[in-house]
């Protein structure tokens, strides 16, 4: 049962998440067979289509995600119902549907054809890595997400104010002003890319994290009810640490796009202490969770917070670190070693932190008092560990792959061209593709937890 | 934690820490502004440059390769390839318009873009200018 009525509206961007996210890794496998098929779905579908499917699909199932976040647990903290349920509705649908004219509008007319369509010429943003949306599509959810800062805000204005939420309303307002950099497009290419790691960079290793910090103690208080205020110092002092590292670290993509050298000791330096916020969140979570005052009938939803943190730990701690430093970033920029980080660091931190209060908050939005039942919560904690499993083993294939690749195209004597080495090193990507097909079945699991064990009663504290 | 460190000084290290790491952030950019045209190229920058800019956005070829290791790992790097195909337009223009329409059987594929020798032209004018900027040293290698 909720608390608040108006917590209600979380449920469609949950649903739609979820959607989303299965779409997003079908289109995953067709780019993983493309790697090893080269002229499969040719010329219909071309890898750079699949591709900006698969990560604006991701992109836009965690933006759903993180706002179904907001709109559940903010009535909670602020103690009162939403400024406007009817807003948030109505902006689900139009952020729905421009999404899915978006994704359908790559998929059935040539980029080049969707560029002059929608007018890219009058103001281009289009056509760079992440920001491939349409410019007035990039109008569309500069527009949602001011229409929801807004019904937050005003829900946060009127209501209690705490650490939580303004934490997250800080993350929150900070993604939407850095998403205007993508307006930014200037024809100096060295100044479109410094700026286009304002709304990459500053996301991912910034703001973002300021939301993953504020979910991650919201879920914690909740399961754990251990004091608020122990919790909330914990997320100020994280926080702290991102910002102090993360900001000056976007310097570590700023050595080798014609930017001045000195980045290569800010960047380096500074982002060395990226992993250190992430560690926190780690001994935070398990820290919570020994002292826990209570045992939560959602084990599931425990499961995944504590997921979040070993997970996010390692794959932006762990695999952040691994090539950051700008000497060993000379050999592995745009790499697999890349491809193998971005797949962990983004599976771990922001797939899963939204699964994580999915997990959480979705019993009560389908009128449970606290949690599924037991049947349900077995499949849905076997899906936690198909998915992590294989987002663990495609990591570490796309680093078998990506060590090779550097060491056969950039580091030996006799340097090899790179469609070569792709060859060579060919058997690495079919063994991401079967740890990516163990990984749908691991979301199809998920989904499937949705539906067993309706009828039997709810998991209780044993 | 001890109770000597409260949460209120927390947030304070937060906001007061942020605040001064944006405002370094901010001045580093200046300079940074400041010293670019030593290594951006941006004194070839010409019309011709800015066009063929466009037009490697319009078709996003960022989705299928890097530029200057930055994009997609699927197909080589082309931050350096006006320097790999030696220092010739022309070479790069050949390869990109002689594209199979249908792809190349088992092989990663590039498109058809069905380019007009005038945007050939900037294309490859856009490359060159690219493999022109000072990118500290960067690639390693000829192969990209
Ligand atoms: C669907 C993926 C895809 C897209 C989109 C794409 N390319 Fe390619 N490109 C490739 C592949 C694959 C190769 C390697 C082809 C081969 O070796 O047979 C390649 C090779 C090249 C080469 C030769 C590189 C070398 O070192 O041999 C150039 C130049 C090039 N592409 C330019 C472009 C430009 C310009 C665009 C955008 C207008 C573009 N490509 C878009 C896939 C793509
Ligand atoms: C959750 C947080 C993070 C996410 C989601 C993330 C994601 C990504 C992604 C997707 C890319 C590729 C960008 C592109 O396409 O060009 C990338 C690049 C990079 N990341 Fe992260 N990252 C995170 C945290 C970190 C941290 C903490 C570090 C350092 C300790 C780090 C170091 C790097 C570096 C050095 C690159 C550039 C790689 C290259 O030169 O090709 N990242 N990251
Ligand atoms: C939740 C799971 C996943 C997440 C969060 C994710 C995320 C991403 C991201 C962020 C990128 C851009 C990477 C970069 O620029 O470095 C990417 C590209 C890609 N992903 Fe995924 N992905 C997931 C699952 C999968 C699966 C299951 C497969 C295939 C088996 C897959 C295959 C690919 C491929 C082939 C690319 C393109 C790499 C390139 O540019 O060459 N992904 N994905
Ligand atoms: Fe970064």
């Amino acid at each position: 049962m909720m608390k608040y009525q108006s917590q209600a509206v979380a449920k469609p961007y949950f649903i739609a998440a979820i959607g989303l996210f299965v779409g997003q890794i079908l289109f995953g496998l067709i780019l993983g067979l493309q790697y090893v098929m080269g002229d499969f779905l040719f010329p219909e579908i071309p890898f750079n289509v699949a591709r900006m499917v698969h990560t604006n699909l991701l992109i836009v199932w965690l933006l759903f995600g993180f706002m179904g976040a907001a709109y559940y647990l903010v009535p909670e903290e602020a103690e009162r119902d939403l400024h406007s349920p009817k807003l948030a509705l109505v902006m689900f649908w139009i952020f729905l549907i421009a999404g899915a004219l978006t994704i359908l509008g790559y998929l059935l007319v040539p980029y080049s054809g969707l560029a002059q369509m929608t007018g890219n010429s009058l103001l281009p943003t289009m056509g760079r890595e992440f920001l491939e949306q349409p410019t007035i599509t990039k109008i569309g959810i500069v527009i949602v997400a001011l229409a929801f800062l807004y019904n937050i805000g005003m829900t946060i204005l009127k209501g209690r104010k705490t650490a939580i939420t303004m934490v997250l309303l800080l993350g929150l307002t900070g993604l939407a002003v850095f998403f205007l950099f993508s307006f930014y497009n200037p024809d100096n290419l060295v100044k479109d890319k410094y700026y286009w790691w304002w709304v990459v960079h500053l996301w991912v290793e910034g703001v973002w994290e300021l939301i993953l910090g504020s979910i991650l103690a919201f879920v914690l208080i909740k399961t754990t009810g251990v004091d608020r205020e122990v919790i909330e110092k914990w997320l100020y002092i994280i926080i702290a640490m991102t910002l102090i590292t993360g900001i000056i670290g976007t310097g570590h993509h700023y050595y080798w796009i014609g930017t001045p050298q000195y980045w290569q000791w800010w960047g380096s330096i500074f982002s060395a202490m990226e992993p250190i916020p992430f560690f926190m969140m780690t001994v935070f979570a398990f820290n919570m969770v020994n002292r826990r005052r209570r045992n939560h009938p959602n084990k599931a939803a425990v499961l995944w917070a504590l997921g979040t943190a070993v997970m996010a730990f390692l794959g932006a701690g762990v695999w952040g670190f691994l090539h950051t430093l700008s000497p060993v970033n000379y050999y592995t920029h745009g790499t697999q070693i890349t491809a193998a980080h971005g797949h962990m660091a983004f599976y771990g931190a922001y797939v899963m932190i939204v699964l994580t209060i999915i997990s959480y908050a979705m019993p009560m939005l389908r009128g449970r008092d606290a949690a599924n039942s037991e049947r349900s919560q077995t499949l849905e904690m076997w899906s936690f560990w198909l998915m992590t499993v294989s987002i663990v083993f495609i990591t570490l294939f796309l680093t078998g792959a990506g060590i090779l690749q550097v060491y056969l195209q950039r580091y030996t004597g006799d340097p090899q061209p790179f469609m070569v080495v792709q060859e060579k090193i060919a058997m690495f990507y079919w063994l991401r593709e079967v740890a990516g097909v163990v990984f749908i079945i691991g979301l199809l699991t998920y989904v499937a937890s949705f539906f067993v064990g309706n009828a039997d009663p709810e998991a209780t504290v044993d | 934690m001890s109770q000597t460190f409260t949460k209120a000084m927390a947030r304070n290290v937060f906001y007061g820490g942020s605040l001064f790491f944006i405002l370094l952030f901010l001045s580093l950019t200046y300079d940074t502004h400041s010293e670019m045209p030593k290594q951006d190229n941006s004194a070839n920058l010409t019309e011709k440059v800015a066009k063929g800019k466009r037009l490697w956005e319009e078709n996003n070829c960022i989705g299928c390769h890097t530029l200057l290791g930055e994009g997609a790992y699927f197909a080589p790097e082309l931050g350096n390839v006006y320097k790999r195909f030696g220092n010739s337009k022309q070479a790069i223009e050949a390869f990109i318009s002689s594209r199979p329409r249908e792809g190349i059987k088992g092989r990663r594929s590039m498109p058809q873009f069905d380019f007009t020798a005038e945007e050939l032209d900037a294309i490859s004018e856009f490359l060159k200018y690219v493999s022109e900027i000072d990118a500290s040293g960067w690639p390693p290698n000829i192969q990209g």
